[in-house]
């Protein structure tokens, strides 16, 4: 689960990456860039989630 | 963003007074280093202060040491030679190509010579957050090496991006004013580059190391482990005040363009962001708690301090106010959901006050900056997208890296003993009885 967040994260910010290199329409490129930080804001929170387990498995 | 200099039609002795103004500034940040120092040991326990304050001082030094070998062959500075990828046409800068150990470089009274000397300091600035997140448990060996792989790689690397006329700083003249992006990715004094650098590398380190022993109950309930000392903690503020206005004010005018009379708004804007944040969390601990909480309002000053440093050029001091009261509310409620609902301990407050403080003073310069092109927010959020998707995976990957290679939490005993015995022989306060864990819950 860890490794899923932490692939979520370079996910979200490869998605943002692309949407500003190669959409030249400005709707499209916003729409992608909010899309990719949501991917990350995902991968975040799973990447939180999986701390809090090994935490917990941990005590 | 080019260096002012180059945008100046000033004559020669103009420039040079103006060179020297933005020395004597860089000259003035390290207090911001030293408060900092003073605020992680005094949220730390006794028994672990004279380690806190020599850990600080091998930061600051492995810092400066390895951004000299290779930080700054890989930051490089604005209009100096990088690496280009090509994308649809559009050159994208993604490291610098400069040789080590500074070769070649002239150190006197150029604006290269002062961006290396001002990133020297920051550096090791940036390095000093991640003490406040490991306290009381972190490895003084672990803490060189971690520093060492921050300061040698991930600092300079996104700093290229944004000051070293990277990628990201050259959003807005890639795509246009108008293409949404604005002018770039526009951070003056270090809100992303430094204090998010860092809070997120003081993440990384909390979850790797993992809370302190008898921290977290066994129904996770956390424990109060007060600072032990709430004067070096507040010294700790006011000397972080000094530097920050400096690093803000130096950050500006190197990296931004600012011209040196800007000085005034940016210290002016710095200090109203701390105030409005400090008094912010005081007021919030004084209703939750019934009294002013003392290391909060720490926290809360210098959350304010952090958010300031992207935005201090740009903002209308009324602006400034709302940046600090947002930074305090900030400061307190990040760092109690961070403590009761996800579990990380981070005894100084490295994550909310760095972090997140950080994070918001980069979205506020697209939030509420002063004159700035439409579609700024976009380059904003880019920039935040970047740090959460690159440099969070980046940081905690390479420490648990290191961790793999050379354990960074240091063995039982030494947290039982206290890292002052354990690692250096000898206790901060020899004179004074320091107490154990004998109230915690077991």
């Amino acid at each position: 689960m860890k490794l899923a967040g932490f692939f979520l994260l370079v996910a979200g910010w490869a998605i943002v990456v692309t949407a500003v290199a190669l959409l030249p329409a400005a709707g499209a490129r916003v729409g992608f860039v909010l899309a990719g930080v949501a991917v990350e804001l995902f991968g975040l929170a799973l990447a939180v989630r999986s701390h809090l387990v090994l935490q917990a498995e941990g005590e | 963003m080019t260096p002012f200099v180059a945008s100046s039609v000033l004559v020669p002795s103009e420039v040079s007074a103006m060179l020297m103004f933005c020395l004597l500034l860089i000259l003035l940040v390290p207090f911001a280093g030293a408060g900092l120092a003073l605020i992680n040991a005094g949220l730390g326990r006794a028994r672990s202060a004279a380690h806190a304050m020599l850990a600080a001082i091998c930061v600051m030094s492995v810092a400066a040491v390895v951004y000299v070998i290779v930080g700054f062959a890989w930051q490089g500075a604005a209009g100096r030679p990088d690496h280009v990828v090509m994308v649809a046409g559009k050159a994208w800068g993604w490291i610098a190509a400069e040789p080590f150990f500074l070769r070649g470089l002239r150190l006197d009274l150029s604006p290269t010579a002062l961006v290396v000397l001002l990133q020297m300091f920051s550096v090791g600035l940036a390095g000093l957050i991640p003490l406040s997140s490991g306290a009381d448990r972190w490895r003084l060996g672990a803490i060189c090496a971690s520093t060492a792989l921050l300061a040698g790689f991930t600092y300079p690397l996104f700093a290229h991006w944004v000051w070293g006329g990277g990628w990201l700083a050259q959003l807005g003249a890639n795509f246009g004013v108008n293409s949404g992006l604005g002018r770039g990715f526009l951070d003056g004094g270090g809100s992303s580059t430094i204090q998010v650098v860092g809070g997120l590398t003081a993440l990384s380190i909390a979850w790797i190391l993992g809370p302190r022993r008898g921290k977290f109950s066994a129904e996770g309930m956390p424990a109060a482990l007060p600072g032990h000392n709430a004067v070096l903690v507040l010294l700790g503020c006011m000397f972080a005040w000094i530097g920050w206005m400096s690093l803000n004010s130096a950050g500006a005018m190197l990296f931004l363009g600012v011209e040196p009379g800007r000085v005034v708004l940016i210290a002016v804007n710095t200090t109203l962001c701390a105030a409005a944040s400090g008094l912010t969390a005081a007021v919030l601990t004084r209703v939750r708690f019934g009294r002013p909480d003392a290391s909060l309002t720490a926290n809360g000053w210098i959350a304010g301090l952090v958010a300031s440093s992207a935005a201090a050029a740009f903002l209308k001091p009324a602006a400034a106010m709302i940046v600090g009261g947002v930074a305090g509310i900030l400061a307190v409620s990040v760092a109690d959901f961070l403590e009761f609902q996800l579990a990380i301990d981070d005894p100084g407050g490295a994550v909310s006050v760095h972090a997140v403080g950080g994070l918001w003073g980069v979205l506020a310069v697209a939030l509420l900056a002063d004159a700035e092109p439409s579609g700024q927010w976009l380059a904003q959020l880019v920039g935040i997208a970047t740090l959460l998707g690159f440099v969070l995976p980046l940081s905690y990957g390479l420490n648990w890296l290191l961790d793999r290679l050379y354990r960074q939490r240091v063995e039982r005993e030494g947290e039982l003993q206290g890292m002052d015995l354990f690692e250096l022989g000898a206790g901060a306060y020899p004179e004074f009885d320091i107490h154990g864990d004998e109230f915690l819950q077991r």
